[in-house]
């Protein structure tokens, strides 16, 4: 006997909000989060901007903010979003002594989450104290003197992917089957997707799952820029991620965290609590090609998509929308509008397609779960969100990507997809809920 | 019961016992030691100066012809995850695209790939011209790095250290489509990505499935990590045979240590249609997490495994008192096994102390994401074999640790075997293996 997956609370903290009404209002506005680097001095590398979560006061969600203190960047974040998740689902948070009436050992977690930012003063000097030039050796008594003195071990610590559902365990007591996973871009589609069929098979009756990662830090964005996979358009941030566009030049770095409450439909009647969507399918795959790109005919997307409608008993035609993974790379937003025709055939171009990433830029870990969360509020208000900045389209992408103004529209069930970097694909599919 | 059940028919490792699962298995049985002082760097000036190290090995060996450019994009995580990984299929009796091109076995799309990773380091050597590059007066710039810095540095850095790419580079070596997960889940992603790929079967999004762990921890700043978190031993620099000791007394840390083990996970049906050695089922798995603000250690009553190993129990719906064999996380971190202990306890009862409890790391080091797979081989081979070896380095048990650490009775038929592991940061896992009946 298998168990239907709902939807029961959600929260996020992004570039366009540190809540899931003030994201939502943002993103139909299209009003951008992107802006020059604050978090380090990025003002002579390649990019010199990004979505960063700004003014982000983690007090205002717990009481205890102590005790999560030396949480990377994206701990802090997902301890926000677990909070607001939780407040609209009815979990109790913070206390030894829940009255919410919910088995600790039956909710679980499961979270895409990300490394935390390396110590970079105490990571770089230990470097220059090593490195001898002339030789081209380290030092490596030089190197082990400095990184003993100033490096510490909870900051150490604290760059582990895992840690931030370690926060999450804490601040909930969630003691149900707990996993981090971490692929790439398309990490939280996954995250949710597995934490979907645990509930769907019965081994937990409730999943706190989602998303967290920054890596709006040196080494981050020297990877990324190194891969030219970042916009370089430096003189206007605002409309750089600009997806299917003719003139998009890479995706804009953003950080973040979104969460959300799965649960089984039996629980959540049992508990009363109201019910925001049903996620009726999930695929993944590999597409087993090269780790640089993606298959030209787009063969692992395919295969996801595809594995997603089964397991949801849909057809291409009942998808009233496509909340795409829409990076804003020439690649991904080529391949991608090949997979949806491979897919939809006659029904690609009827089928709204667009991508959140063009107003919070990507998420990276937490990319998926912050879309999954803005196609539970698309079916709410009946509204599709905007792919913001196409005002140049590639003629050779020619969906309907929902350009420049939110539209509404008949949203009952959606697909969304996250693609990520390596070939491992994610692809949810999620629906109006109907008793 | 699981409505398709999952066996295991096929394993590879690469460790410090040994290249191969053979020579690994070898060394466990006879109470083989790993663990030496580090040859990676030269580690003056760490409080640790052991680790247990994969000796040398050809990688293009491992490599199809076709794939030897891609070398370049690896860290030393993903080439052990390669090398165990072509074992793994080639025990299993399975045929690639790089096994055997002009005949292979597997079904590509219905095939999962699924790793337990650490999170990769950088290589210092590797990074530290590029630094050398951006220094105003002898200290580091942000400024020059962001043009100078960046721009020596090959381009294709990132690819190396990101832990998903285990996965996608044996996937694209052996042209393997199904759905593919990266665990990070620090110590026990080992433990965690067989669970999960033993679900992905179960469910039927696929019928076979690669699954393992991988890591390479002898990396400067891994081992200065375990250092300052005071989880590495300083007290046996002197003593590598007798450094990590599990649930002893006498116990004052762990050695870390790089290994992959990787196993093939079959549906039985399909498994004995094609009449494939079968190692043993899985029957149950479990998770959990610690709930510790103290990250590094676990709870003090250990209750996020003993969580783990209930609900593992639950599922494969088995007594404690039918396990054959205990295969625990055992770090010789003092704090933590006894934590461990306390929970196996609990969760076990009294039976804890007539069942052979045979933790590795005193043999294998702690090898971080790769152990609880290697643990989980080494269950496997002991139900097909009938055997274990002795534990080593565990003389003098800890103060109230129950566990059966003294096996006399070292062939013994081992019909269920339980192997636990807890990370740093709180996950927990746990997972029941069966000999099949009637054996194969």
């Amino acid at each position: 006997m298998t168990q239907r997956i709902v939807i029961t609370g959600m929260g996020i903290v992004c570039p366009i909000g540190h809540d899931v009404e003030t994201m939502w209002d943002n993103l139909l506005a299209g009003r951008s989060g992107a802006a020059p680097t604050t978090i380090f001095d990025a003002s002579t590398f390649p990019t010199t901007f990004g979505a960063e979560v700004k003014d982000y006061d983690l007090s205002r969600f717990i009481n205890n903010p102590k005790l999560h203190e030396y949480g990377n960047r994206g701990s802090k974040f997902v301890l926000g979003a677990s909070v607001q998740a939780c407040q609209q689902a009815g979990i109790d948070v913070e206390t030894d002594h829940p009255s919410d009436g919910i088995d600790r050992e039956r909710m679980g977690i499961y979270l895409g989450a990300g490394e935390g930012s390396v110590d970079n003063d105490a990571f770089f000097a230990a470097i220059v104290k090593g490195w001898k030039n002339e030789s081209n050796q380290m030092d490596w008594a030089g190197w082990a003197e400095v990184a003993n003195a100033k490096m510490t071990p909870y900051r150490e610590l604290e760059q582990e992917p895992n840690l931030p559902a370690g926060h999450i365990a804490l601040l909930t007591g969630a003691r149900g089957e707990t996993r981090s996973c971490l692929t790439a871009c398309a990490a939280s589609t996954q995250a949710v997707g597995e934490a979907a069929m645990m509930i769907r098979h019965g081994r937990v009756d409730i999943m706190i799952a989602g998303g967290a990662h920054s890596m709006i830090h040196p080494l981050g964005v020297t990877g990324f820029n190194r891969l030219t996979a970042l916009s370089t358009r430096n003189e206007s941030p605002q409309t750089a991620s600009r997806p299917f566009s003719a003139t998009r030049d890479g995706f804009v770095l953003g950080e973040g965290a979104a969460i959300v409450i799965l649960e089984s439909l039996d629980s959540a009647r049992k508990r009363g609590v109201p019910i925001l969507a049903e996620i009726t399918g999930f695929g993944s795959s590999n597409d087993a090609f090269r780790v640089t790109d993606m298959h030209e005919e787009a063969r692992g997307a395919v295969q996801a998509m595809r594995a997603a409608l089964k397991d949801a008993g849909v057809t291409p035609d009942q998808i009233d929308y496509i909340s795409s993974h829409g990076t804003s790379t020439t690649e991904n937003d080529s391949i991608e509008t090949l997979a949806v025709k491979t897919v939809f055939q006659e029904y690609a171009v009827k089928t709204p397609i667009s991508s959140p990433k063009s107003v919070f830029g990507h998420l990276i870990g937490a990319t998926g779960c912050a879309e999954l969360i803005t196609c539970v509020l698309a079916i709410r208000d009946q509204i599709l969100p905007p792919t913001m900045n196409l005002h140049d389209p590639d003629p050779a992408l020619d969906l309907d990507y929902v350009p420049n103004k939110a539209r509404k529209a008949n949203v009952n069930c959606i697909m969304t997809e996250s693609f990520g970097f390596g070939g491992q694909n994610n692809v949810l599919i999620l629906k109006q809920f109907e008793s | 019961m699981r409505s398709r059940r999952v066996v295991i028919t096929g394993c590879g490792a690469i460790t410090p016992l040994g290249i191969n699962v053979p020579q690994t298995w070898n060394a466990l049985l006879t109470g083989g030691c790993g663990i030496g002082k580090i040859k990676a760097f030269d580690p003056v000036g760490f409080s640790c100066k052991l680790a247990g190290e994969v000796g040398p090995y050809k990688f293009r060996d491992y490599l199809p012809k076709s794939y030897r450019k891609a070398a370049k994009l690896m860290s030393r995580d993903i080439e052990l995850s390669i090398i165990a990984s072509d074992e793994a299929i080639k025990d299993a009796g399975v045929t690639t695209q790089a096994t055997d091109p002009n005949h292979i076995t597997i079904q590509p799309e219905r095939t999962a790939v699924q790793f337990g990773a650490g999170l990769i380091s950088c290589d210092l050597l590797e990074l530290a011209p590029s630094v050398a590059v951006s220094l105003t007066d002898g200290m580091f710039d942000i400024h020059k790095w962001g043009k100078a810095g960046i721009e020596s540095l090959t381009p294709i850095w990132l690819l190396k250290y990101l832990p998903n790419m285990l996965a996608c580079h044996v996937g694209i070596i052996h042209d393997i489509r199904g759905p593919s997960n990266s665990i990070t889940c620090g110590e026990v992603g080992g433990h965690l990505a067989i669970a999960e790929a033993a679900d992905v079967i179960s469910r039927g999004s696929a019928e076979m499935a690669l699954a393992g762990g991988c890591e390479a921890k002898v990396n400067p700043i891994v081992m200065i990590r375990q250092c300052l978190l005071k989880r590495a031993t300083s007290a046996s620099n002197d003593d590598p045979e007798g450094a990590c000791r599990p649930f002893a007394a006498d116990a004052a840390g762990s050695v870390f240590g790089e290994a992959a083990g990787v196993v093939v996970l079959e549906e039985l049906e399909s498994a004995q249609k094609r009449k494939a050695k079968i190692y043993a089922e899985i029957i149950g798995t479990g998770s959990s997490t610690n709930i510790n603000p103290v990250y590094e250690h676990l709870e003090a009553d250990g209750k996020g495994i003993e969580i783990a190993i209930k609900k593992a129990m639950g599922d494969a719906g088995i007594m404690p008192g039918d396990l054959d064999l205990i295969i625990p996380q055992g770090t010789g971190i003092p704090q933590d096994d006894a934590a461990e202990a306390t929970a196996i306890t609990r969760a076990l009862g009294d039976v804890v102390e007539s069942i052979p409890a045979w933790p590795i790391k005193s043999m294998m080091s702690h090898t971080g994401a790769a152990a609880g797979t290697l643990d989980v081989i080494a269950a496997i081979k002991a139900i097909s074999e009938s055997r274990i070896g002795p534990p080593k380095n565990c003389e003098k048990k800890a103060e109230g640790c129950r566990l059966k650490l003294t096996c006399q009775d070292q062939e013994r038929p081992i019909r269920h075997a339980l192997c636990c592991g807890y990370t740093f940061g709180g996950q927990t896992a746990a997972i029941v293996l069966k000999k099949l009946e009637g054996g194969s």
